[in-house]
């Protein structure tokens, strides 16, 4: 019966969408209708329903129900507790159902904590939210039902992909949800904002935190998923230009564009219809990144399956919301008054610049993700645009826009010297020479992409710093705290890509038992290979041992091969030092009785991933900063 | 900024940059976009030899082959109407096998070799490379 409650849940969460629609629409025309009161009760129920029947979700799959289509097509019942936990969003339908679970959850949590926003404001933000749900309540119910029955029940599953069956399929997806589809409370308020003609400091204090937060799940969703890539299929590098990682930047981008601008409409009520327009391209980036993973149209463990019905569905949904927000842009911007305005040299400047390389990035991305889909439908020519294309291109507008980084913060609003900023990067540009200096006599040979990122990485490092300096640690408020943070994030990540692009060394060859190899300063042995067996799986088991002077690292590889379905995966021995990572593959076992072995190693890569975390980091810091500033003077602090 | 309209300066920025964007994107697709190819569309056009390429279709039987430093393997991509050969060094995606669908990222050589520095492989229909889907038969493609 939980697969039906579930489904009948869903309605409930779908009719209670269109209620809260019905009462913002009515309320917006008729003020004194008394539907401001309603709509956010509504809005809460709605959220909660939706969660409930996602949940019911989640029990199927705990109980192996063979009876649901989904849980029979996904799952098997050997299959460990955490997988089938994990497995109720590891496939198309259970995922939309996340999906709107999070935009149901976004909206409710909108109607109880946001208190800043004007009531009419608050009205209109929820309507728009219920809009988007309707249209993928629509989408679930009427192209996706997770929760159809089987009749009669098959015997067994069918498995879920090995490649998902990993502990990040508990973590990533959830968190780049709730970062993606977070988004929508952004794209609600600016419409809302629209709507309502209410443009300004206040609206973007109120929009920030909500941004900031989706922006931190957003940010940790994308560095847990390129260390899964990374450590799950076995190729050795952390970001692929996939489609689908593509997918999650785009958001990324303007979402980081968006936090940068909302802070000039806060603090000096600039950038306005800027601003608004950033907040609907941000979401509207996540509809077309859901477009792109979820309508099969491209090749990718991310596409569950191929329907070309759901596929024009959700490119139907995307045009009408896109559509729909762009003509409500267009038709009121004319009556949002310009903002103050401000110096080219200054830190609106700065954060204008930041804006427009971000967003350079971004469209860059975009058409290098979307080229191929376009072509072969206007032309039926097939190509595929791959790392060449994105490094070549977004390589320098990034270094470029990391320089501006090490810049803005140092800035004065409104207008500033050029003498005195390049007085307050004096030390962090020495910091780089010395770097550049370092690099070139040490490593001769280094490409300059790297050789700029390191030295960059350097000097951004120290640069990010320098707000912090000659201020009293203790009283710099913690949204300063958070900015710094997570530009030193930024340099860390930036140090660690280039040493990976620049330093890697890669041996792969064919060794038989006890045989030893180099790669970098580490000679590796495989000292043995012996089967082992999991919960659904079987292996070959390499154990590795390597050694660079006195250290010693033992670690082991695994082959492994899935019953159900059947399919083979490698599992990588990554070992990490302080100052880098061995990451060791066992390959085929070929017929002469030798095994194939792929051994990196890549010094500093942890940087990459420890910079995200700390990018993460310093946008939690901000937004309790933000927090706690804003809603003292109202008494409201708990 | 003296500008009587600072809001046009940042608009008139802001096209500039966007058609930067643009031409930047546009010159690097045409050097690095790689064609999707099947053995009869290469046979047929013969791309020069620095040109990146995918090339797809399905492994052909018993055409996999060693090389001696036990890393090398050679064989021929089919899609029934033409054949080609093809060399990669690397470990083998997992669900790399005869009679299987798979996408070899690459360049041709001038001897007619095609040198993938990478393949792709894709066990069952389900995981079909969409690519290759729209080869063999004419359905799941989204209008």
């Amino acid at each position: 019966m939980t697969a039906e409650l579930g489904l009948i849940l869903l309605l409930i969460a779908a009719a209670l969408a269109a209620l809260q629609f019905g009462l913002g629409a009515i309320s917006l025309r008729n003020p004194q209708a008394g539907g401001h009161a309603s709509i956010k009760p509504v809005a809460v129920l709605q959220g909660i329903a939706v969660a409930l029947s996602f949940l019911c979700l989640i029990w199927v799959f705990l109980e192996t129900d063979l009876s649901v289509k989904l849980v029979a097509a996904n799952s098997h019942p050997d299959k460990p507790l955490l997988y089938k936990f994990a497995g109720a969003w590891g496939n198309h339908e259970g995922s939309m159902l996340l999906w709107v679970t999070v935009l149901g959850i976004a909206g409710g949590a909108v109607a109880l904590f946001e208190k800043r926003l004007k009531v009419t404001s608050l009205t209109a933000t929820l309507a728009a939210q219920a809009a988007i749900s309707i249209g993928f309540y629509a989408f679930l119910l009427f192209a996706s039902n997770p929760f159809e029955r089987l009749n009669p029940a098959p015997e067994t599953g069918q498995g879920l992909n090995p490649l998902l069956q990993d502990p990040g399929l508990a973590f990533h997806p959830p968190t780049l949800y709730f970062g993606y589809v977070g988004m929508s409370v952004a794209f609600s308020f600016a419409v809302g904002a629209l709507i309502t003609r209410e443009v300004g400091p206040t609206f973007a204090r109120a929009m920030r935190p909500w941004v900031l937060i989706a922006w931190i799940f957003l940010t940790l969703g994308i560095v847990a998923g390129s260390y899964w890539a990374y450590y799950e299929l076995g190729w050795g590098g952390w970001w692929f230009w996939d489609p689908v990682e593509n997918a999650s930047l785009m958001p990324w981008l303007a979402t980081t564009a968006l936090l940068h601008s909302v802070t000039v409409l806060a603090t000096r009520d600039g950038l306005r219809a800027w601003t608004v327009m950033l907040a609907v391209v941000a979401f509207s980036m996540s509809m077309v990144g859901t477009f792109l993973v979820r309508s099969g149209i491209l090749t990718s463990v991310h596409a569950f399956a191929v329907d070309p019905k759901r596929g024009a569905f959700i490119l139907a949904l995307l045009a009408l919301y896109i559509g729909g927000a762009l003509t409500l842009f267009g038709l009121r911007i004319g009556t949002v008054r310009e903002g103050n305005r401000f110096d080219p040299l200054s830190r609106e400047g700065a954060l204008v610049a930041n804006n427009l390389l971000l967003s350079a990035i971004l469209g860059i991305v975009m058409v290098g993700t979307l080229y191929p889909l376009i072509a072969e439908s206007l032309t039926g020519e097939k190509l595929s645009v791959g790392p060449p294309y994105f490094n070549a291109t977004t390589g320098p507008l990034a270094l470029i826009l990391v320089a501006v980084m090490a810049a803005g913060p140092v800035l004065r609003w409104r207008r500033d010297e050029w003498s005195a900023m390049a007085r307050r990067l004096a030390l962090p540009i020495l910091f780089g020479a010395a770097a550049l200096l370092a690099v070139v006599l040490s490593a001769p040979g280094i490409g300059i992409l790297p050789l700029l990122g390191l030295v960059l990485a350097i000097g951004v490092g120290a640069a990010s710093l320098a707000p912090l300096w000659k201020r009293n640690l203790r009283r710099t408020p913690l949204f300063t705290w958070g900015m710094v943070i997570s530009h030193l994030g930024v340099a860390i990540s930036m140090a660690g890509m280039a040493s990976e692009s620049a330093f890697t060394k890669e041996t792969l060859t064919a060794v038989t038992v006890g045989e030893t190899r180099s790669v970098g300063p580490w000679s590796v042995t495989l000292k043995e290979v012996h089967p082992v067996a999991g919960p659904n799986w079987t292996a070959m088991e390499g154990a590795m041992e390597a050694r660079r002077g006195s250290t010693l690292i033992a670690s082991a590889t695994q082959a492994r091969m899935f019953a159900s379905p059947p399919t083979e995966t490698n599992e990588a021995a990554i070992s990490t030092v302080w100052d880098g990572q061995l990451y060791l593959v066992l390959g085929k076992h070929q017929p002469d009785g030798r095994w194939q072995v792929r051994m990196w190693w890549k010094p500093f890569v942890t940087l990459i991933w420890l910079g995200g975390i700390l990018i993460a980091l310093g946008g939690l810091l901000a937004m309790i900063g933000r927090l706690r500033r804003e809603l003292k003077p109202k008494g409201e602090a708990a | 900024m003296k500008a009587k309209n600072q809001r046009l300066t940042l608009i008139l920025v802001a096209v500039a940059a966007m058609i930067g964007a643009a031409l930047l994107a546009m010159s690097a697709l045409k050097d690095e976009a790689a064609y999707f190819y099947s053995p009869a569309d290469l046979a047929a056009a013969r791309p020069s030899a620095d040109q990146a390429l995918r090339l797809g279709g399905m492994v052909a039987d018993k055409s996999i082959k060693r090389e001696a430093d036990g890393v090398t393997i050679t064989f021929m991509v089919t899609d029934g109407k033409a054949q080609t050969p093809v060399r990669f060094k690397g470990i083998a995606p997992d669900l790399f096998k005869e009679n299987s669908g798979v996408v070899a990222e690459g360049k041709l050589g001038a001897d007619g070799v095609f040198v993938a520095d990478n393949i792709l492989a894709k066990h069952d229909e389900r995981y079909m490379p969409p690519q290759m889907d729209g080869k063999m038969h004419k359905t799941g493609k989204v209008e």
